[in-house]
């Protein structure tokens, strides 16, 4: 990779850092959503699922707002969190924490999408089986909404590479910490002569991008072949 | 083990409000779809909670709305085997047929060959439940909840889905399992076929309430049992191949009585079932002779039961059971047909067709 500068290869190794974790950490948390919306009748269900799509429609740098007075140093939740060892304003976790939730409507939309087309009869079946509910979701369920579940993780990993308007916003622009792959690109084309390093990392982002929709495209199949059983 | 059950329970307009208990073997809860059949057996698996009532299998309480009792349904221990087969699609067929066996009690390891044996499932083992026939399907469905150790199986019209050949497929395995497994099995069905080939019980529903139940070969030789109308009406009667003769039938002995079937492909000393629609039923007051058919037994009128049409349902009991006719009142007038006159029935051998024959 000599033809990165260490500037750009470094924006390069922490977008893919925290579009990791941002992945990670929202996957948990994403499936939950994803099963109560699509199984579960509650009060407040309605409330839960606008919530959950708010970032796709309200402007990025609004959501990176409402993180920074609520977990900045300042905030009373921010400094309590800080206290306890867990920062977020301005550090490589609060880039995460923010591409996790801007990418956390397309993560429990492709899950929800998915375990809608499970019939929930076969857990039905597993119930009478004797399978406890946690045992019936390890082993019916998400078997077979891995191929929605893939599909919805690499949304958010794709989505977290990208994201800029809520980082930059949240954690602003520093190189080494919260300076990602787009940050940079902004970053560079605000200096003179920055545009080759621009163009460099532009490039990048689409190969990036189309290898990861390629990979879950080949993965999403090859599950759904396996699970589908022939 | 059986089965006692007492609930209440209300669906808006539509309710339920029966008791009964299911001794061991075979019972059939039957009826016309909407009567309530189905609630029944997922209020005994507890996939639907009646408003009210108890639901034991004997001391083992399931379900009490009086003292709070309302297990959930992967600790009732009831194997159900569903209308379509709902088998995982992402497991082999060992993996189906082992899920349950997990949670099964311990120490029932050689279960495994013989349910598998039972049901002839040895050669799909390693198959996908996509690449089975419908049929393979079910009987995968049906071991897997017997793997999983029940104390009564449930069965809510597991062969409805399936074409009559596939039906004829299965219908065997069920008997085995009905004289073979031991444990009690609550059947849902409405089709009169299988209620007579493998009721031991009958219960039959309408609208939510019970308006029958009794030994299936009591039901069936009731005059008043006339499923879905008249014309479906017909006795139930037990008999025992006695030989195969050489002239392409078999002689069968129903309580002392010798009675001729094409043909039968079990051997000799095999308990079968046969069923006679009340419409292939001929009376004749004296010994009929100079007549083609090779079934008459004699007997007496216990009962005349006339409908609203031109039609009667005579029960006659015979040495070999109660046997149902039906014929027309006129019928009725001319031979001075009544309680406990002796008379002669006709059975018409061709119709006892191969689809009323089963053991047990």
């Amino acid at each position: 990779m000599d033809w990165l500068g260490p500037e750009e290869w470094q924006a390069v190794r922490l977008s893919l850092r925290v579009a990791f974790w941002a992945m990670l950490a929202s996957l948990p948390p994403g499936v939950l959503c994803a099963y109560a919306l699509a199984r579960w009748r509650f009060p407040g269900r309605q409330l839960l699922n606008l919530l959950v799509h708010l970032p796709l429609v309200l402007p990025p740098v609004v959501t990176g707002y409402l993180l920074l007075i609520t977990l900045g140093r300042r905030a009373p939740l921010g400094s309590f969190l800080e206290g306890l060892g867990i920062t977020f304003a301005f550090h490589w976790t609060g880039a995460a924490l923010a591409a996790a939730i801007m990418g956390f409507p397309l993560l429990v939309r492709a899950i929800r999408l998915s375990l809608e087309a499970v019939d929930p009869k076969l857990e039905e079946a597993a119930a009478t089986l004797g399978a406890p509910p946690v045992w019936r979701f390890l082993t019916v369920t998400l078997p077979l909404i891995l191929p929605g579940l893939l599909a919805g993780a690499v949304l958010s990993f794709a989505k977290a590479m990208g994201e800029f308007g809520a980082t930059i916003t949240f954690v602003s622009n520093i190189p080494g910490e919260t300076r990602t792959l787009p940050s940079a690109i902004y970053a560079f084309l605000q200096v003179p002569g920055g545009e080759a390093s621009a163009l460099r990392l532009v490039a990048l982002s689409v190969i990036l991008a189309m290898s990861a929709l390629a990979l879950s495209e080949l993965l999403a199949h090859r599950i759904a072949r396996r699970v589908r059983g022939a | 083990m059986s089965l006692s059950l007492r609930l209440r329970h209300s669906f808006g307009s539509a309710g339920l409000d029966l008791s009964f208990e299911a001794p061991p073997g075979l019972t059939v809860l039957f009826g016309a779809s909407g009567a309530g059949k189905t609630s029944v057996v997922r209020a005994v698996a507890g996939l639907l909670r009646p408003d009210e009532g108890r639901i034991a299998l004997d001391e083992r309480v399931l379900f009490d709305s009086g003292q709070g009792v309302d297990l959930r349904p992967h600790r009732r221990r009831v194997g159900y085997v569903f209308q379509e087969p709902r088998l995982f699609p992402h497991l082999s067929v060992r993996g189906n047929l082992g899920y349950g066996r997990r949670f099964a009690r311990a120490g029932k390891s050689q279960d495994f060959d013989r349910i598998t044996d039972m049901l002839g499932l040895a050669p799909l083992l390693s198959r996908r439940p996509g690449a089975l026939s419908g049929g393979e399907q079910q009987r995968v469905a049906i071991g897997r909840a017997l793997l999983s150790d029940p104390q009564i199986l449930l069965a809510d019209e597991p062969l409805s889905a399936l074409d009559t050949a596939r039906k004829d497929e299965i219908l065997p395995w069920l008997e085995r399992l009905r004289d073979e497994a031991g444990l009690p099995i609550l059947y849902v069905s409405h089709s009169v076929q299988e209620v007579a080939r493998l009721a031991t019980t009958v219960i039959e529903l309408e609208a939510g309430r019970i308006t029958r139940m009794g030994p299936a070969v009591e039901v069936f030789s009731d005059p008043g049992f006339t499923p879905s109308g008249t014309r479906e009406a017909g006795a139930l009667i037990t008999a025992r191949i006695r030989s195969h003769h050489a002239d392409g039938l078999s002689e069968l002995d129903a309580g002392g009585a010798a009675l001729f079937l094409p043909r039968l492909a079990q051997p000799e000393g095999t308990e079968l079932r046969l069923r006679l629609p009340a419409s292939d039923v001929i009376l004749s007051r004296r010994r009929p002779e100079g007549l083609s058919a090779l079934n008459i037994v004699a007997g007496r009128v216990v009962s005349i039961r006339e409908g609203h049409g031109p039609g009667a349902l005579v029960a006659v009991e015979t040495r070999a059971g109660q046997i149902l006719a039906r014929l027309t009142q006129r019928s009725v007038s001319a031979l001075e047909l009544a309680e406990g006159v002796e008379c002669h029935a006709i059975l018409k051998t061709l119709s006892i067709a191969p689809g009323n024959v089963g053991s047990g």
